[in-house]
């Protein structure tokens, strides 16, 4: 369970989070969508401590997380798998280094068990046998999912995913959402997501948390997202007349 | 509010941090093992050309200069060995390092920055000033000795060489110049300065590296601060270590 209560973030003078109180469940797929520039990464950012927000607090199981000393802080984040908007993998490690990471920090397991845990990981993300290229050699969508791998190999308790779709295939995209919802459901983890995939939002989105200028705009499930009468929530999901026009048959 | 003053509070912050709660010993070891040979062996090339030029200049130039026939044909041999190990090898060999390391160090680390590799490093627990810049750190302060002796050595025998091809000195007089008065005292102050150099020239870079911001403009800028504020610690730090250890 992560707790995050009336959180602020400006940049200078640009005000990107005002006020921001969401509480995201264990076990459960937590959205947080939203247009573009909305502040969803910078919001993540300072849930996992890389940003120090303005203002408010963060609570991981009810430990509040901005005023952890150092081995609190090393022990939760261990726990924490993140999945970076741009992956960020190390460029000088092949995949299977990338994805070894963590266990090579951690974990006292022998090279030989830590490859078997590899593969399973990059076996759940479609990239058996890739072991050996390095970031360069990758495609994007192929970064992402190495990304994923990385991310989910110590079993984090929380999980935190920043646009896992974006730049995948539809078919991919699916892989990579039920995994993640294998994932969340198998360990119980405390999952979110940031994404503006609403294919994804309906097929695996629990919480939906909508951003809109700083503030959460509208907190629902999809089945209350359909019937919303939210007019800034409507102009994000339903933006092309196609899905309005779908919206206006769902209401008849 | 990041003036001179700001900047200096902040690496010496980063120093702490690189020295604090470092990670297990097993994780740095194949990383120095790879920084050596990054750092040291693969700057052999270019510390040995060097020197073998400078080394040939000095004692050229030496040889000119006292043509007047009342200094001893030996002192182009005893200054070319004074100047190779007070000062040529120490300091030429760090601002040459400078350039080759400090660029590499605070690009690859910039790299980082942007990519937000860095924050990956820290999401997952670790130290990451710890593990980026104490592997370079400990295979500079190794490697760099070495590669200061190497330009000594070379340079004093292209002195021997290219002085005899050239006529401007005999191998004689040559070999009687460089044991001439000759004091061990000079390579220690050497390594000395040495070590010093080494820790600037891993840690500023590698400082500009990891405070780097934006792209990869920002990324060829901090490697370019990198190298020309490590050449300003160099020469500043060398010109202090000479007053304390030689006066
Ligand atoms: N380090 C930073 N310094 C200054 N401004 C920043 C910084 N990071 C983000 N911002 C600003 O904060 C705002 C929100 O950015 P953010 O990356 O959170 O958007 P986002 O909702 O994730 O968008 P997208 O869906 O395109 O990824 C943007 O206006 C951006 O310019
Ligand atoms: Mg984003």
């Amino acid at each position: 369970m992560i707790q995050v209560k009336n959180i602020s973030k400006a940049f200078k003078e640009a005000q990107v989070l005002s006020d921001i109180s969401i509480d995201f469940e264990p076990g459960k797929i937590n959205f947080i969508i939203g247009r573009s520039g909305q502040g969803k990464s910078v919001l993540l950012k300072c849930m996992v401590g890389l940003l120090e927000p303005n203002a408010g607090s963060i609570l991981y199981d009810g430990v509040d997380f901005l005023n952890m000393d150092e081995d609190q802080h090393k022990a939760i984040r261990q726990e924490v798998g993140m999945l970076f908007q741009g992956a960020a993998l190390f460029d000088s490690m092949t995949v299977e280094e990338n994805v070894m990471f963590p266990l090579t920090m951690y974990s006292t397991l022998s090279f030989e068990e830590k490859l078997v845990r590899v593969n399973e990981c990059l076996d759940r993300v479609n990239l058996v046998g890739k072991n050996k290229l390095y970031p360069a050699e990758l495609s994007g969508g192929m970064k992402k999912r190495t990304g994923i791998a990385r991310a989910i190999i110590m079993n984090p308790k929380f999980l935190f995913v920043d646009e896992p779709n974006s730049g995948l295939d539809p078919e991919t995209s699916i892989v990579i959402d039920n995994l993640i919802r294998n994932i969340t459901y198998d360990l119980g983890s405390t999952t979110i997501v940031v994404s503006h995939d609403m294919n994804s939002v309906m097929e695996i989105g629990d919480n939906i948390n909508f951003i809109s200028g700083g503030k959460v705009e509208w907190q629902g499930n999809k089945h209350d997202l359909l019937k919303s009468e939210n007019t800034a929530l409507n102009n994000f999901v339903f933006a092309s007349e196609f899905m309005q026009e779908i919206k206006e048959n769902l209401k008849r | 509010m990041t003036g001179i003053l700001g900047n200096f509070g902040r690496y010496f912050l980063l120093m702490r941090r690189v020295f604090s709660r470092a990670e297990k010993k097993k994780i740095y070891r194949p990383l120095i093992t790879d920084e050596m040979i990054k750092i040291g062996v693969q700057s052999v090339g270019i510390v040995a050309l060097l020197s073998f030029f400078m080394g040939a200049v000095v004692t050229l130039q030496t040889a000119v200069n006292i043509e007047s026939g009342w200094i001893p044909k030996w002192t182009v041999g005893y200054t070319t060995r004074q100047t190779m190990i007070y000062e040529f090898s120490s300091t030429i060999v760090a601002l040459v390092l400078a350039g080759k390391v400090g660029s590499n160090i605070a690009s690859e680390i910039g790299t980082m920055r942007i990519s937000e590799q860095i924050d990956a490093l820290d999401i997952m627990g670790v130290n990451s000033a710890s593990y980026l810049i104490l592997p370079k750190l400990i295979a500079s302060t190794i490697m760099f000795p070495f590669l200061v002796l190497l330009a000594m050595s070379v340079g004093i025998c292209s002195g021997a060489i290219i002085g005899t091809m050239t006529k401007a000195v005999s191998l004689n007089d040559f070999i009687y110049g460089i044991q001439y008065d000759f004091d061990s005292y000079g390579i220690v102050y050497s390594l000395i300065k040495t070590v010093f150099f080494a820790f600037i020239l891993s840690t500023i870079p590698a400082y500009h590296g990891y405070y780097a911001s934006g792209g990869a403009l920002e990324v060829g800028k901090s490697s370019t601060k990198g190298v020309v504020y490590s050449m300003v610690a160099v020469m500043v730090g060398n010109y202090l270590l000479t007053q304390i250890l030689l006066l």
